[in-house]
């Protein structure tokens, strides 16, 4: 029987009603008295000298209460980058600065050069439309290894060159990588490209800045996943406002997938133009805006070579990676291609060697950070390509040269040669498990039946890892974040017994206002209607690092449970006064406190009106009321798993290639809510299949985006995806954390995209295409038809 | 978007006049119009919405035999009307955008902006058809003058399309993914007199017939009579989401299918 309730019950998602019903209240939805509106003038070129701008028709214009350039910006900082990444060399990557509005030069189409605040949004862009900006553009900087070469036009002058840094991990690795590759039994190569993506929520971004002249206080209203970091680095980074004079809130959110964890330069403008002019600004991005400033994701160019003994045993693995930076350094950037990629190059394998040497490079581009899965998606796609071709090389099954090279169920928790030790896994059952989904022995019948209708149907199959749970801040400290990565929770008992849950969390469609009660309540053993999650704003939730990296159960709610946990605590000692006993006998079941062996018992809401109405309390123990907060600051990663499996068919003459069937079996540890992790997946899932055949954020030689509206940009659509089969059943509980459970948001987007390219690959070589050995990603009709071509 | 005088009228006629008015521009069911005027690409000072004539809305059969659909008939209305009397061309206009597109979009609007990946100037060319004007009429033939570049005058107005229904034909369409214009399109019609092919989304030169495989088809109207014809990539749009030797490819890929459907 499923549960109806608490840990485990697919509860339905309560905040989904608002949603659906349009009483969401997002950042547009906010409108200030008196407010006035800001529109962007951005640049039209990727590479200038900005020689002049004038301004002054537009400060004539009807309704302009403010035209703002850099001049403005003087003394005030520029956009901080949260990461700093050492090089191989024990030096610092390079920083540049990034300042509000464009000083001196533009280094990317979508740079801001000026705004206009006025008294309606119309108003702003006719006057935008009127400032005249005199610019000499320079060569676009676009490939990054030619940017790389002597000589090449440098997109920041006061670098040496546009390299960020040149990682290497292990680097005391590096020599015997080499020399176990040179004595390798077989050693398969591959040169691959991860595509640029634009997360494209459904909500674009907006801000809202509203100075109070009477307190001196701010606030910033913002489309933010975590509106302390934003508090914390706009505040102390670029405007010098203390934290108790900042209030940051993000309301509803309507999705992020990474592309609302930074701080943005819309952000300190509105907030500090709102001091400037007296009134609130509030600036709302276009679509085609957000095409161009919101940050981009993955964007790597890689060459990987797989060395394998004579028995098939992975006995090396060495990756080359440059990583587009874009123009400027996004906040945490220069960790995604490293501590979040080299560190999952093991896989789910025990290859004992391996070494990584990323090169971040500076191109006039939009900024390009993290996108849900943030580096894992790169380390996976790779690995489980080259594993899916060394298959191919030797003529053995891809999925037994995986079983043969996975760790074993009984070597966990297993140290890893990249740093990383994982606690729990068992990859044999859940790769077991995605093929007897996947219906792979009947496959060949389904291959027939394809063949018969001049269609090539192929089967891909990846196994992925990823850490989450993000982070335990002192070994991040040690690898460069500016930032803790623990996370908080209140749990404030009202006198009725009903329960707030102030988290630092942030829900921009994870469904934590349904699924952290859910915790709370099979704690309490009470109703999770009784418990409610506030999130989102600096001023009533304590100090907490937000969501991203599937960190929120794994992390915030293990706060959430240390909280309790205090609660519980608490409330025994209330009880046993209330009940004449000890307090090692007081028990909590189903909302009651009970005596150990009687039949005296009283109720949580009893409790909770005595913690209140404190006339019959232990005062001279404890205090009155019951609210607790914790810090959970975890021990290590998190790490999910699972099996991704892939059929698909392809069209011959045209290239088409269409997905028939798509098979997730994961391991998240415990599950709090199947049905929202069935949904996490789904979505995620959808991502990847949208990268690995659909999203291409291309830019051509001049540096204007192609792909700048989705006109272009091909957004997965329902009639692209085949109905998926998801499984989580396959549970090895994190040991770390108090919950069990390892995360689910980003496993979706990281094992999908290597086992659709994987499946059209193996229809491809089924068809008899079999100088096919790779296609780089997104697999489109146009691209798989030249492959087949040889062209 | 700028700002904009809006008028509606009523008949062709006074929207003729309306059209001589400095910087007018007619509005259809705006589905290119009105993205443009959004993104600031384009500033009419005066929209004369043709969506108010009753006089061009709807589709009937004439004497001869033609189809006549009045060109401010939206898609959703052309598909629906022609499903039994012209298939093919019911898929055609079933097969444009999305439902909001098909019930806004119309065919003169369409016809009138000639956009190179377009659906609608392929079933026109394809069946020879004839584009009725307030002034004139002009054959499919002597209409499309390249990409966004049709025969109409300043001010003119398609007021309806008239189809000769063929003995056979069909539409296929390859999509480009993200617009889901056709990438390519390709519109077979057989006539007693012989076989039109029109294909849209290949060319730089917008619609165009592939006169050789009209002249084999005509001959043995079959897939494998064009087995041994090629399409020329010199000419062929390439662009992000194909090259001109795929434009190409999907050309006579697409040709064959349409014969076999037909």
């Amino acid at each position: 029987m499923p549960k109806d309730g608490g840990i485990g019950a697919s509860s339905k998602r309560r905040e989904d009603v608002r949603f659906l019903t349009g009483r969401g209240r997002y950042t547009d939805d906010i409108n200030l008295n008196n407010q006035t509106y800001a529109w962007f003038l951005r640049s039209e070129v990727a590479h200038g000298t900005i020689n002049a701008i004038d301004t002054s028709a537009a400060e004539a214009m009807d309704g302009v209460v403010k035209v703002f350039t850099a001049r403005d910006f003087e003394g005030v900082g520029g956009v901080p980058c949260g990461w700093q990444v050492t090089d191989r060399f024990g030096n610092p990557m390079k920083e540049p600065k990034h300042p509000v509005l464009a000083e001196g030069k533009v280094r990317h189409v979508g740079d801001p050069i000026a705004v206009v605040v006025a008294e309606s949004e119309a108003q702003a862009r006719d006057a935008a439309e009127a400032i005249a900006v005199d610019i000499t553009e320079l060569p676009a900087v676009m490939d990054m290894k030619a940017a790389l070469a002597d000589g090449a036009t440098k997109v920041h002058d006061d670098l040496d060159d546009n390299l960020c840094y040149d990682w290497g991990f292990v680097e005391e690795n590096r020599e015997a990588v080499d020399a176990a590759i040179a004595e390798a039994a077989h050693v398969t190569t591959l040169e691959l490209t991860n595509n640029r993506l634009v997360a494209n929520p459904m909500e674009p971004r907006v801000a809202v800045g509203d100075f109070n002249p009477g307190t001196e206080d701010y606030t910033l209203y913002t489309t933010s996943q975590n509106p302390h970091v934003i508090r914390l680095l706009m505040g102390a980074f670029v405007l010098g406002i203390p934290e108790h004079k900042l209030r940051v809130i993000a309301p509803d959110v309507g999705g992020g997938f990474g592309s609302k964890i930074y701080h943005y330069a819309e952000e300190a403008f509105v907030t500090f133009a709102s001091a400037q002019v007296r009134r609130p600004v509030k600036w709302t991005s276009t679509r085609s805006e957000a095409f161009i400033s919101d940050a981009h994701g993955r964007d790597h160019v890689t060459k990987i070579e797989l060395a394998m003994d004579a028995d098939h045993n992975f006995t090396a693995l060495r990756c080359d990676t440059y990583a587009n930076m874009g123009a400027y350094l996004s906040t945490f950037a220069p960790s995604i291609p490293t501590w979040l990629h080299g560190t999952l190059l093991a896989g789910n394998y025990r290859t004992p060697l391996i070494y990584t040497n990323v090169k971040a490079v500076f191109t006039t581009t939009t900024p390009v950070d993290a996108y849900r899965g943030a580096g894992r998606p790169e380390a996976t796609f790779q690995l489980e390509r080259v594993i899916d071709k060394a298959a191919r090389e030797l003529g053995v099954d891809p999925a037994e040269l995986r079983r043969k090279n996975f760790i074993k169920p009984e070597e966990f928790p297993y140290q890893t040669p990249v740093a990383v030790v994982y606690d729990t896994g068992n990859y044999h059952a859940t790769l077991d498990k995605g093929l007897e989904m996947a219906g792979v022995d009947t496959f060949e019948a389904r291959c027939a039946e394809s063949a018969a209708n001049g269609k090539l149907r192929g089967l891909g199959i990846a196994h992925f890892i990823e850490a989450c749970g993000i982070a335990p801040s002192n070994l991040v400290g040690q690898l460069g974040a500016r930032a803790g990565l623990y996370e908080s929770a209140t749990v404030r008992v009202n006198a009725t017994g009903s329960i707030s849950v102030m988290t630092g969390s942030h829900s921009h469609g994870q469904g934590h206002e349904t699924a952290f009660p859910q915790v709370v309540a099979e704690m309490l053993g009470i109703d999770e209607g009784m418990v409610e999650v506030v999130h989102g704003d600096t001023a009533n939730t304590p100090m907490g690092m937000g969501t991203y990296g599937s960190r929120s159960i794994a992390v915030g709610g293990s706060a959430m449970v240390r909280a309790t946990e205090k609660i519980i605590n608490k409330a025994k000692k209330i009880a046993a006064h209330l009940l004449e006993a000890s307090e090692a006998d007081i028990e909590l079941a189903d909302g009651q406190f009970s005596v150990a062996g009687t039949d005296k018992s009283v109720a949580w809401g009893d409790v909770t009106l005595a913690a209140y109405v404190p006339h019959n309390y232990p005062l001279e123990d404890i205090e009155p009321g019951l609210e607790e907060t914790a810090f959970y600051d975890p021990s290590n990663f998190t790490y999910p798993s699972g099996a991704y499996i892939c059929e698909v068919e392809v069209d011959p003459d045209t290239g088409k290639v269409e997905v028939l069937g798509f098979t997730a079996a994961d391991d998240f540890g415990n599950v709090i809510n199947p049905m929202i992790v069935e949904g996490q997946v789904h979505g995620g899932v959808a991502q990847g299949i949208g990268q690995a055949l659909l999203e291409n954020c291309a830019y051509d030689e001049n540096g204007q985006l192609l792909s700048g509206s989705y006109m272009d940009y091909t957004m997965p659509r329902a009639d692209d995806l085949p109905m998926f089969e998801v499984d989580h059943s396959c549970i090895t509980p994190c040991t770390h954390n108090p919950l069990g459970v390892k995360g689910c948001g980003e496993a979706g987007a990281i094992g999908s995209p290597p086992a659709v390219v994987n499946a059209v690959i193996d229809a491809l070589h089924r068809g008899g295409h079999t100088h096919v050995t790779h296609i780089d990603m997104p697999l489109t009709p146009s691209r798989v038809w030249a492959a087949i071509n040889g062209q | 978007m700028h700002n904009f005088e809006f008028v509606k009228p009523g008949t062709v006629a006074e929207a003729a006049a309306a059209l001589t008015g400095e910087e007018a521009q007619a509005l259809g069911g705006g589905q290119t119009l009105l993205p443009t005027m959004k993104q600031r690409l384009a500033a009419p000072e005066t929209l004369v919405s043709l969506n108010g004539i009753a006089e061009m809305k709807g589709v009937c059969s004439n004497d001869a035999g033609e189809i006549c659909v009045g060109g401010g008939t939206p898609h959703a209305v052309v598909s629906r009307e022609t499903a039994s009397s012209y298939p093919a061309l019911s898929k055609l206009a079933g097969m444009i955008g999305d439902p909001a597109v098909r019930n806004r979009g119309t065919i003169g609007g369409s016809l009138a902006n000639n956009d190179p990946a377009a659906c609608y100037p392929a079933g026109v060319l394809g069946s020879g058809a004839t584009i009725v004007t307030n002034t004139r009429e002009i054959a499919a033939d002597d209409y499309f003058q390249g990409m966004f570049t049709t025969a109409l005058e300043e001010g003119e107005i398609l007021t309806e399309v008239r189809f000769p229904v063929p003995e056979k034909a069909d539409w296929q369409k390859f999509l480009q993914p993200a617009s889901r214009f056709s990438l390519v399109g390709v519109f077979v019609a057989k006539f007693a007199d012989g076989v039109r092919v029109a294909v849209t989304g290949a060319s730089e030169d917008g619609v165009f017939r592939w006169s050789e495989a009209e002249a084999a088809l005509s001959a043995d109207f079959s897939a494998g009579a064009i087995a041994g014809l090629s399409v020329p990539a010199d000419g062929m749009i390439s662009d992000l989401h194909g090259t001109g030797a795929y434009r190409a490819s999907l050309v006579k890929t697409l040709t064959s299918r349409a014969v076999s459907g037909a």
